[in-house]
């Protein structure tokens, strides 16, 4: 179909856009960046923020490029001196009603209303009245919210319900007064909220931020009488050098890993190698499912915000959940009982932490069900942000670092553990598996080119051993929504499903390096991080996770069979309902 | 039960034979209400009945619009016009019918005379009553006294006559535009909805009313639903749609309740719902309350309410026509709007297109407030001038005043100085003078009245009216509203004029709706007409009208002052010093609050501002 093409002027500039792009999408393809503060494209075109006026010949009053759709022939100015008065007047006003500590705001030079009061030379704030009054919100294990930073841009909220259909931030109040807050003014901890911290990840300002703990951290990397290990997860090695002004998508495993081992971390393992156990249990655990027709269709079970989504809003299909524990609690778990025992190690001393592309690990590690001898398995989540400054204030520069290899036993990962951070990444790697032990064949690239890309809900029909399996891959939990609606509704088609809480996978986790709206316009930066993780599928020795001699040494001497009796105690978990807005 | 065509007509004659018997018709809109004209209903009827009279009937009607002098009371058909009617004054009226005479101390007295009927006032002389033309002649609650003034014709006419197209070429023609403020031609926005093609299509009423003391709306649909219903399902059926919505604000029960029973009636004779009069065409009407917030009297915000969402505004385009209620097709007009249209299909469009100016048709109704004898409700031609509203209609400023300012278009509009009095009343005379027409706030301000106060008066209501979506509007107001109350308590500095202007036009170019484009309105209006007034506060610490107290000295004049010391005994802060006979007393302006409880009482008129 040919699709009707829009032909216009942009300061002078001719450029052409499809039929239904605005203003501001002619004006980016021109390489001409309009500032805008509350757009995301096809998640808050609000119009709200009133930066990205512009002014259209014959148009009355000033046009909000962001959402003000081409017309043809159409003559757009961005930078007239009345546009750039109108915007100045817009920051001022913001700034006004701003806490301006930006000197300790965790958003420091990567915040995008600092970007733009350097950018538009504002020299005072002309305004010194009122502020609307802060909410300042600790309650959760995951996130921090201070509204004083808030500038309502409104994509926290959009991105919460509309994206993510949890609904848990919502504006409260009008006018002058109006924040983001909870219902009922909760804190969010009793909200439906599941840390995923897609809020923060597209939060302008420094008004919502991971919960920090860099500093318990290196205290506990001082402290002689810890033994300080380490895991990481699959993701970080495909986002922590852009926090170091490496290109996004430089693989850097080698170099974090050099990067650990100078922080002071006794051992470094890899994630990637407890994904291999997931799968081995995973993969288990879905044929006998399979076999006895028994909660079908199975539910991956390694998002941690997924989790708490489900025993917030679908309780009643908590069976159709994997019960194998995330390869970070597996790999916690490993390194507290196998591990210690191995390297005469009492497990109380050991201080064990994850970098997680990810918020909501930090809730995960704090579960009940997860505990082995009444101890957490896990003591500490840093997200890659969380790390990349903690390397900093220890004077590590990773980009200059020569490369290291991870620590045995618990370091040598497959290819197929590594894809774990891309979304359909576990799907792909279970059923690399799951052929392998149905058929004994080696297929590497049941890389189903379907599973991979950005569509929110994928799925394949395809065969395994003469079986007929309908799976499907959901990132984002409005499409999980949708996939787990048709399950309450009996009319679920699919065997297996994978889910991912954050749009893009963890790769774009809410942990992950922040990018602005409009890098992430310019750049596909999903594709470039995923790239780099599925380089280093490519540079694995194995490529699945039962070939891995590592994977088969831990099953003989220390776990017996997948999804056998002691390989369940240590490496299953259960679920449960969770209430949420309950008052006291 | 339906009714058919001949039923209806069977209905209207009885009913028209009926309304020539008398008819004492009580005002029972929320003014009149709230003095207890209900009451005085109750009483009519039970002393009807007790002297057993005949052949007349006690019935609640509309707003009559002369506010100031209601409860009203108007006994048709001969028009006899009582004001100020109390509960027990009911007996007495009956007498007067059963004498066939009047209750002359009830009756209004102009130029010292008794005026025997109500259009003989000069109240109305000026004015032209269409929108409200029923309002206080038929009972709101009596669907068969709407059909006895020839109402549900119209419909009827466009439903056996006319194509949507004929529809929209008399509504063209007759020159309407909309009421709701910005008087956008009513055919063009009709024929935008009718051209987007789509099987599910709303017509929606703008009932949110929401100018400070405002009510003219309130007053329609409390006189006289029904018009606005017709009118909505001949929308309905020329741009292709079956279902309407009325939005309105739960704070007008005795509207809702009304067109609840409206609308229940209307489909009971099957002038609403399936196959309305025996044609294809089916149209049903939902209301759906509003919780009163000011903004979402724009048409987008207001379609997010009904649709249950947050009452913000979206960016436009896309327009409702295209995109409105639920992402269908929408066209939404303002009661006032509808309840011009039945008239214009009966009458034609060159009836209504012969009343007015050259571009603005027909009339306007303006709730007409503030330093005014005649409050109340008026509807006038468009092109009278303020002078006429005011002198003639008004009855002039109250207390030998000077009449000074006056605001239209409430907290969006500007004002009027004594100066332009002769402005003609249409949209464009007022645009052009930096006020706007607005949807009828029409506030007439007297000399006491300080200028600076009135604008910060208007940016609070937009500051607790903002709905904080877009940052001018919702910072921007606040920051407005900041700098007027520091100019008001005297502590104004050099270039807050400049500051003011300067923000005050950024907000009006860049927020996202209505409501903040126009919240400067007030500030930049009465920046032009009355500068002197800002710089007096600001330069000399002045208020020339003198109503801003902190900038207010009330002085004892020595040479006046009888050292009686009566005024130290009612000032509630000690602020005056001195000793009874030795010698004059004096006011400690750090301790004065400008009560002005010593101006009121010094006997020899020795204390002033």
């Amino acid at each position: 179909m040919n699709e009707k093409m829009i032909k216009f002027k942009i300061d002078g500039n001719e450029v052409e856009v499809k039929a239904g792009e605005t203003i501001l999408d002619g004006a980016r393809k021109l390489g001409i960046d309009i500032p805008t503060l509350c757009f995301l494209k096809e998640i808050n075109e609000v119009g709200a923020c009133r930066m990205c006026l512009v002014e259209v010949e014959g148009a009355r009053g000033l046009v909000t490029s962001c959402v003000y759709p081409a017309t043809e022939g159409m003559i757009v100015k961005t930078n007239t001196p009345e546009v750039n008065k109108s915007r100045k007047m817009t920051l001022e006003l913001l700034l006004s009603n701003h806490n301006k500590k930006c000197l300790t705001c965790v958003r420091n030079t990567n915040c995008e209303l600092q970007n733009l009061s350097k950018r538009f030379g504002l020299e005072d704030i002309r305004f010194a009245g009122e502020m609307t009054k802060a909410v300042i919100d600790e309650s959760s294990k995951c996130i921090e919210r201070d509204t004083s930073k808030c500038i309502l841009c409104g994509r926290c909220v959009s991105i919460c319900s509309n994206v993510q259909t949890v609904s848990a931030l919502t504006r409260v109040q009008r006018g002058f007064n109006t924040y983001v807050g909870i219902a009922e003014d909760m804190e969010i901890a009793k909200s439906t909220c599941v840390g995923c911290g897609q809020c923060v990840v597209n939060c302008p300002t420094g008004a919502l931020k991971e919960k920090d703990v860099i500093s318990e951290v290196i205290e506990m990397i001082n402290d002689p009488e810890k033994i300080v290990i380490v895991q990481t997860a699959p993701s970080i090695r495909a986002a922590l050098g852009e926090e170091f002004g490496m290109p996004i998508g430089t693989l850097v495993e080698g170099q974090m890993v050099t990067a650990l081992k100078r922080a002071g971390f006794n051992k470094i393992f890899d994630t990637d190698f407890a994904a291999d156990v997931t799968i081995m249990e995973e993969g288990t655990e879905f044929l006998q499912r399979l076999e006895k027709n028994e909660n079908i269709p199975m539910i991956t079970s390694c998002s941690s915000g997924w989790i708490t989504f489900a025993e917030k809003f679908f309780p009643d299909l908590l069976p159709h959940l994997s019960t194998s524990k995330s390869p970070m609690s597996i790999m916690g778990t490993l390194i507290k009982t196998d591990y210690a025992k191995r390297e005469k190690i009492d497990p109380s001393k050991i201080y064990s932490v994850a970098i997680m592309p990810c918020s909501a690990k930090k809730a995960e590690i704090v579960r009940p069900e997860l505990e082995i001898e009444g101890r957490r398995v896990i003591d500490a989540v840093l997200t890659t942000r969380e790390l990349a400054r903690m390397l900093k204030q220890l004077n590590i520069d990773i980009a200059v670092l020569p490369d290291s290899e991870f620590d045995n036993p618990l370091g040598e990962a497959t290819g197929a553990g590594h894809i774990f951070g891309v979304t359909g990444g576990v799907m792909e790697a279970a059923l690399r598996t799951i052929n392998k032990k149905l058929t004994g064949e080696t297929i590497n690239d049941i890389a189903f080119e379907t599973l991979r890309g950005k569509q929110g809900i994928k799925e394949a029909k395809i065969k395994v051993a003469g079986k007929e399996l309908n799976i499907a891959v959901a990132q984002g939990l409005g499409n999980c929504r949708k996939l787990l609606e048709e399950i309450a509704d009996g009319k679920s088609k699919y065997h297996f499903i994978e889910v991912m809480t954050c749009p893009g996978g963890c790769i774009m986790g809410g942990g992950q390096p922040i990018k602005s709206p409009y890098e992430l316009a310019r750049l596909n930066v999903p594709a470039l991080r995923a790239k780099a993780i599925y380089k280093a599928d490519e540079k694995a020795r194995f490529r699945i996770s039962c070939d891995s001699e590592s994977v088969k040494k831990l099953y003989d001497e220390f776990l017996g069979e997948p999804n056998g009796k002691k390989a369940h105690e240590l490496l299953h978990t259960s679920y449960n309902k969770q209430e949420v807005y309950m008052k006291e | 039960m339906k009714k058919t065509s001949e039923e209806l007509e069977q209905i209207r004659n009885s009913m028209k034979e009926q309304m020539k018997n008398i008819r004492i018709m009580i005002c029972a809109g929320t003014g009149c209400t709230s003095s207890k004209s209900d009451v005085i209903i109750d009483n009519l009827k039970k002393i009807a009945a007790e002297r057993n009279l005949k052949g007349i009937t006690v019935s609640k009607t509309g707003c009559f619009g002369f506010c100031a002098k209601g409860p009203i009371v108007v006994i048709e058909p001969e028009g006899t016009f009582y004001e100020k009617v109390k509960p027990e004054d009911a007996e007495e009226i009956i007498i007067a019918i059963e004498n066939n005479t009047y209750v002359e101390r009830l009756m209004a007295k102009e130029e010292e005379k008794l005026v025997e009927k109500w259009n003989e006032l000069n109240f109305y002389n000026k004015q032209k009553r269409l929108a409200l033309k029923n309002c206080g002649y038929i009972n709101p609650e009596e669907i068969d006294e709407y059909l006895a003034v020839d109402g549900y014709k119209a419909l009827e006419k466009v439903l056996k006559e006319y194509s949507g197209d004929d529809v929209i070429k008399i509504i063209s023609e007759s020159g309407l535009r909309g009421r709701g403020g910005a008087g956008f031609p009513t055919g063009k926005k009709w024929m935008f909805a009718k051209a987007v093609e789509n099987e599910i299509k709303y017509v929606a009423c703008n009932a949110d009313e929401g100018d400070p003391g405002a009510f003219m709306d309130r007053s329609i649909l409390e006189g006289d639903p029904h018009s606005v219903l017709e009118a909505m399902a001949i929308a309905g059926y020329t741009i292709g749609s079956n279902q309407g919505y009325i939005y309105v604000r739960a704070e007008y029960p005795i509207a809702v309740n009304r067109l609840k029973k409206a609308i229940k009636d209307a489909k009971e004779y099957g002038l609403l719902g399936e196959n309305i009069l025996g044609s294809n065409f089916s149209f049903d009407i939902e209301i759906k309350l509003g919780a009163g917030a000011f903004v979402c009297g724009e048409e987008t915000a207001l379609i997010n309410s009904i649709e249950g969402k947050r009452g913000e505004p979206r960016p436009r385009p896309p327009f409702p026509a295209a995109k409105g209620i639920f992402n269908q097709p929408t066209l939404l007009n303002n009661v006032e709007t509808y309840a011009n249209i039945p008239s214009i299909i009966l009458k034609g469009s060159d009836w209504y297109n012969g009343i007015g100016t050259e571009t603005s048709k027909g009339t306007k109704v303006f709730a007409l407030g503030g330093n005014i004898n005649n409050v109340g409700l008026v509807e006038v031609p468009m092109g009278v001038t303020l002078k006429e509203i005011v002198e003639d209609i008004g009855g002039g400023v109250p207390g030998n005043k000077k009449f000074k300012a006056a605001q239209t278009g409430g907290p969006s509009g500007g004002c009027i100085p004594a100066s332009l009095i002769n402005t003609k009343i249409d949209y464009e005379s007022l645009a052009e003078i930096g006020s706007m027409m607005g949807s009828g706030g029409l506030i007439i301000m007297d000399e006491s009245k300080c200028m600076v106060n009135l604008a910060k008066f208007f940016l609070e209501f937009t500051v607790e009216e903002s709905c904080g979506k877009c940052t001018p509007c919702r910072i921007g107001t606040k920051r407005m509203h900041e700098i007027l109350s520091r100019i008001i308590e005297g502590e104004g500095k050099k270039g807050d004029i400049e500051l003011l202007e300067e923000l005050a036009n950024s907000i009006r170019k860049s927020s996202l709706c209505g409501l903040g484009q126009t919240a400067p309105n007030p500030i930049l209006s009465t920046l032009k007409y009355f500068r002197e007034e800002y710089e007096a506060h600001i330069n000399d610490k002045k208020c020339p009208a003198g109503e801003c107290k902190k900038l207010l000295d009330i002085i004892i004049d020595p040479d006046k002052c009888k050292e009686c010391g009566l005024c130290t005994k009612v000032c509630p802060t000690n602020a005056i010093d001195g000793e009874v006979r030795k010698g004059p007393f004096k006011i400690n302006q750090e301790k004065c609050i400008k009560c002005e409880a010593c101006v009121a009482k010094c006997p020899f008129n020795a204390i002033s501002k």
